[in-house]
This record gives C-alpha cells, structure tokens and sequence, in this order.
C-alpha cells in the first residue's frame, strides 16, 4: 500500500485559540477550526512523513485511540482539508520551501 | 453566529489579541488632503525590530495582521516583512495605494498568500483622485495596479473616503470596482491629525449629505433594518462595550508604540521598550479602556441609540473623554434614523452648539 504525504498549502493562515487551531484559506477565505487530535495531524504535515506515522506518532501515542480507527479518521480528515487547498496531499514527500510551524 | 465571529467573541471574551493593525511607516509618497499622519521619518523600527514584534505577535495569539501606513512599499525591506509574517502564518491584509505594484509585485503578493488588499481611491475621474492625492497620474497607476492584483487572483477591494471634494462621486466608482471586478467600500469619517490639529474636519461631509449615503441601496444592503429607529435599550446592553478596540485589537505605530486603536491615540506602551505582553496585560491605559462599559458612558448611556451606535471610543478621546460621545457618530446615527441623540439634544439645551437647526429669539442675534 503506498503511503500518504501531507504538506500545509502556502496560501492558509492558522493559530491556535483556546485550545482550536484556527485555519482560513487566503483564495477563497474558508475558515476553520480543528479539534485536539486534528491539530496534532495538522502541525507533523510536514511533507517528509508518512501520514501512517503520524497517525502513530501523534494520535495514537498521545490520545490513546485505536490504530485502524484513528487511519480511518486521519484519511477522512485529510481528504476533506484537501479538498479545501488546505492540506496537499501526495504519494511521495512533499519538497516544501518552508515549513511554518503555527503557533 | 458564524464560525468566525464565534471565534472572534471568544477572543473578545479571553482578552486575546486576535487582531492587529500595523503600520511599518509613515511615509508616503502620496499627500492626500485628508490625511492625519507626519509623514517624516522619526526612527522607524528596523527590519530585526519588525521580526521580533511579529514573533511577538504570534506568540501572544494574533492571527488577522493588517500591514499598512503611510505607503507599504516605501519600505524597501517589506517583502522580506511580509515574507517573514507569512512564514508565521498570520493571515494578512495590506493596505496601500498601490502605485508602487507592477505585474512582479502582484505575483509576489499572491505568491506570499495574502489574503486581502485594500487600495484606496477617491474617485473614477482622475482629476479628482489625482487632486486629492496630489501626485500626478496617481489614478492611472493604482487602477493598473488593480488589475495586476485582480488577473493574480487576489482579493482587492477598493476603499474609498467620501468628503467634500468626492462627495457625488461615489456611484461612479462603484461602478468602476465593479467593471474591474473588485470589491468597493465607502468610509464618510475624517480624523484630526495626529498633533491634535483638527483643520482636516472641514472636508467632513456635512451631516445634511450623509443620508444620501446611508439610505443607497447599492450600498446599504439592508437598508430599511439599517435605517430603522434604534431599539428599546436592555439590560445586555448597557453591560456590553463599545468596540473590540483594546479587547481584541490593538495598533502598532512604525516607532513601536502601542495603542487601543488606529483612531485611539492613547499611548499605551512602546514595544522598544516592553514585551507586546507586558503591555497587552498590564498597561493601566488598556485595563481602563477595557473597564469601560455603556452604562459608564457620561452621555451616551441615557441615548436611545447606544445599543446600535457606531461610536468610536478613539474619536470620543480625542474630542475630549474616551468615556464622552463621538460627535461625528451622533450625525451618523441621527442622519441614518432621523431621532436625535441624547449628545446632540443635551447641545442643543445648552444653546448654540452643535448640529440642530435652533430657533432663537432675535434679540438674542443681536
């Protein structure tokens, strides 16, 4: 099975408020809000690691969720931010220019 | 409520500084008429200076971060600003009368994701754009300007400041956004200059005019709500503030000092001098700012409009008392209704001030 990339776009804007990492789209001024466990995905998009090992990483170590659950979740996620131009999405790394890290 | 003005109110409520307006320089290289800034370089903050405000800024939760001045592009550095902003994922909005933008600044503006950019013009007739500008052939370039940004894909929109040289010029230049393709706002408001000079009120429109801005519908959408006579005052809102001016928003000068607001010269702090934290949470002039309720109002808390009256804190300050009415807000409110308001009726008691036409008798003209 091929493995997912996930890279931030460089056209989003996001900072975390109360815990919700707040996210608006510069094209088309879409406006977010992702959760904890969504946030954890959002800030390890880096390009260069799996999207398996992300879910590993960051969700399942520290949030305490089933594995196949939580890949299942962390697709659905990302194909609907992918949808929006907010997250790319790819079979191979992502170069990126620069990885901005939301505070 | 929608998702970002949920967001926004929660900001509001921790005391987050969602948004802020910066502005990088006073320089210019337009002189418009209407203007408040000193446009001379008193010692800018440098481009490290700058970055370290931005992380700041980021540090303490401000996501909207709105660039302007002065003129953006003055600043040779202000790619290298923008791109460092970027970097930390504010969203951005510039504004600029964008003379300066060629198709290779139009590129590099999308290509950095900002979200917004607001231009200003006075006017679809270049002579009088040009006139108030005073700079020659300023109305060409910021309309090519436009259209470099608009075939980028990026979000303009055209600000304009109605007064008295403009006044009738409103509806052509709606229409000139639109035949570009771009977005159109209109602002009646005229400040004070900076040093409290107050020459520049006279090209305010006067009062008479503004109904034939507020009763538009090509402006005013909503028009018989946003005309409508105020609502009976509640409880709620004599608990409730007047704008996020100081709550959730706060202004940046280029020489680092700190204020409520753009239209709020009250000075709060120097970010040369202090963290933007140590400012945000303990300047006494904010905390004051931040204490001041409807109910608190000298004036405004016994008028029937205080619920739905746009009035601004900073131009109250600077007619005298940040707790005081804003005169031009009453106009506002009273041209957009037809009632009067409490500031206006309690002027008009004391004789011959303010806007009411008032009958005397003709001894007393004599």
């Amino acid at each position: 099975m091929p493995e997912t990339y996930i890279t931030r776009s460089s056209a989003i804007a996001a900072r975390m408020l109360a815990g919700e990492m707040m996210v608006m789209n510069s094209m088309d001024s879409t406006f977010f809000t992702l959760n904890e466990v969504a946030t954890a995905i959002w800030q390890a998009a880096d390009g260069r690691t799996p999207l398996r090992e992300i879910v590993r990483s960051q969700v399942c170590e520290q949030f305490d969720i089933d594995a196949d659950q939580a890949q299942t979740d962390a697709e659905q996620f990302v194909s609907e931010l992918s949808q929006h131009g907010i997250l790319l999405v790819s079979d191979q790394p992502i170069p990126t220019t620069r990885a901005p890290e939301a505070r | 409520m929608s998702l970002l003005n949920e967001m926004s109110q929660k900001a509001f409520d921790m005391g987050v500084p969602i948004s802020v307006h910066m502005d990088v320089t006073y320089r210019c290289n337009e002189r418009c008429v209407h203007c408040y800034l000193d446009h001379e370089d008193h010692g800018e903050m440098t481009t490290a200076e700058i970055k370290n405000v931005l992380d700041q800024l980021a540090e303490a939760g401000v996501f909207f971060l709105t660039f302007s001045g002065g003129e953006v592009f003055l600043r040779r550095d202000f790619f290298e600003i923008l791109e460092y902003a970027r970097g930390l994922m504010f969203n951005v909005k510039i504004k600029t009368n964008a003379v300066m933008i060629r198709e290779d600044e139009a590129r590099r503006i999308r290509d950095l994701g900002v979200d917004t950019i607001q231009i200003s013009v006075y006017s679809h007739r270049p002579e009088v754009h040009d006139a108030i500008t005073k700079l020659p052939g300023s109305f060409v370039r910021t309309i090519k300007a436009i259209r470099f940004m608009r075939d980028q894909g990026l979000k303009v929109t055209i600000a304009n400041v109605l007064m008295t040289w403009n006044l009738h010029d409103s509806d052509g230049l709606q229409k000139l956004a639109g035949e570009v393709g771009v977005h159109y706002t209109l602002d009646p408001t005229i400040t004070p200059k900076m040093d409290g000079d107050t020459s520049i009120l006279s090209l305010r429109i006067a009062g008479e005019e503004l109904p034939e801005v507020f009763r538009n519908p090509a402006l005013v959408p909503n028009l018989e709500e946003f005309c409508a006579p105020p609502k009976p005052v509640s409880e709620d809102d004599l608990e409730g503030y007047s704008c996020s001016a100081g709550h959730s928003f706060c202004y940046i000068s280029p020489y680092g000092d700190v204020f409520p607001c753009v239209q709020f010269p009250l000075p709060t702090g120097n970010i040369r001098q202090q963290k933007f934290m140590d400012i945000w949470n303990h300047s006494p002039e904010l905390k004051e700012v931040r204490s001041i309720k409807a109910k608190d109002l000298t004036t405004c808390s016994s008028c029937s409009h205080v619920s739905s009256c746009t009035r601004c804190p900073g131009l109250a300050y600077m007619e005298g008392s940040m707790r005081g009415p804003s005169s031009a807000d009453c106009e506002k409110s009273y041209y957009r209704t037809g009632i009067p308001t409490a500031n206006m009726l309690r002027k008009a008691g004391q004789g011959p001030v303010g806007s009411l036409v008032q009958i005397r008798p003709l001894a007393a003209l004599a």
